[in-house]
């Protein structure tokens, strides 16, 4: 019965985020606006974890089953997709590998700015002691 | 056989879970990035949809009802993040300002290709979301006017990519922080990359988790401010 509470206040939010999507003009998917509230909620106490986390973990831990149908669709796109082959391959192989360097190299070089920062004031701390 | 199994709710759906087991069973047994549970049940169903001549529609009529879950499960992605919010709210700027680089890195190289390499155009379209979740992406293509299938395709690459050789290439140009090397791989390769950070460790695993939730949400902002130039 519980799950079947916690299952009926995903839906519920889900179903938010569906209007949202049609009454707003943005190109923004309906499930956005959704997991967007659902933040909120948690965020700010209104929704306690508890009422949720169990179905919600459950529906986590399928989510990758739930494309299984998309996926297969691929079926119907074999010619189209063989065409683009290579262009798809190579393209996303290269947007991959930049993506991830940019990322993890701006993250870096904040964190290292951060820690020289760190040192430089314990030090000067130290030297102020003495 | 389409005759028989097109009256069948139960066939997809059946159909749909057996193979996922026969996946993820395999990806238990041999623990390889490569071996996504989603990939060999996609395989074995094709094969088993095209060895007995049965139509995408007559299975699609039962595995729909596995689709329209997709919506509910993405709105809960928002639990992970939310048990996270801890990590983000101690390094709020790091985690933004480099998942926007990324996102804005990966938009620029599709416009670039479309430009300069004069590649095509609903390929380009059905790129653009390929680097954040399929709960993400899948819904992206469709307002872009894309083809879902080539998004699966890109999404399943830069996935399985990142994982394999993620952490490795990280390491070897100096990004060695694990909460850069989470953002990374989390920003480039989505849910699966996060799967490699979970054997990497706890902090790996979270700045994972909260990349993904955050790339995919820049995401959505900068591809229908990008598509203006398509």
């Amino acid at each position: 019965m519980k799950y079947i509470f916690q299952t009926g206040i995903i839906f519920a939010i889900t179903l938010i985020g569906e209007i949202l999507a049609g009454l707003l003009p943005l190109p923004i998917p309906g499930s956005i606006y959704g997991l967007i509230l659902l933040f909120l909620l948690l965020l700010t106490g209104a929704l306690k974890l508890k009422y949720v986390e169990g179905a919600g973990n459950f529906f986590l831990t399928i989510l990758p089953f739930l494309f299984i149908s998309n996926c297969v669709s691929l079926m119907d796109s074999m010619e189209l997709l063989g065409n683009h082959a290579i262009v798809i391959v190579v393209l996303t192989v290269v947007s991959t590998l930049v993506v991830m360097v940019v990322t993890g190299g701006v993250a870096q070089f904040f964190i290292s700015r951060r820690k020289k920062a760190e040192v430089k004031e314990a030090t000067e701390g130290g030297a102020e002691h003495e | 056989m389409n005759e028989f199994f097109s009256e069948s709710l139960l066939f997809g759906f059946t159909l749909s879970v057996a193979a996922y087991g026969v996946g993820f069973a395999v990806q238990k047994k041999f623990k390889k990035a490569f071996l996504n549970p989603l990939i060999i049940a996609m395989l074995l169903i094709i094969l088993f949809l095209k060895i007995f001549r049965i139509d995408y529609e007559t299975y699609d009529y039962g595995a729909k009802y596995i689709t329209y879950f997709i919506q509910p499960a993405t709105v809960c992605l928002a639990i992970p993040l939310y048990k996270q919010v801890e990590v983000l709210k101690k390094n709020p700027l790091t985690v933004l300002v480099s998942v926007l680089a990324g996102c804005i890195a990966h938009v620029l190289i599709m416009i670039g290709s479309f430009y300069w390499l004069q590649l095509d155009e609903t390929v380009i379209r059905s790129l653009l979301s390929k680097s954040v979740t399929l709960a993400f992406a899948l819904p992206i293509t469709e307002e872009l006017g894309g083809i879902g299938a080539i998004t699966i395709v890109g999404l399943t690459i830069a996935g399985i990519f990142g994982a394999v050789v993620g952490p490795g290439l990280l390491k070897a140009l100096k990004i060695t922080d694990p909460v850069a090397q989470g953002l990374g791989i989390g920003a480039s390769s989505h849910g699966v990359g996060c799967g490699r950070l979970v054997e990497l460790g706890e902090v790996y695993a979270a700045m994972g988790t909260v990349s993904v939730s955050v790339a995919g949400i820049l995401t959505v902002l900068i591809v229908n401010i990008a598509v203006m130039w398509i």
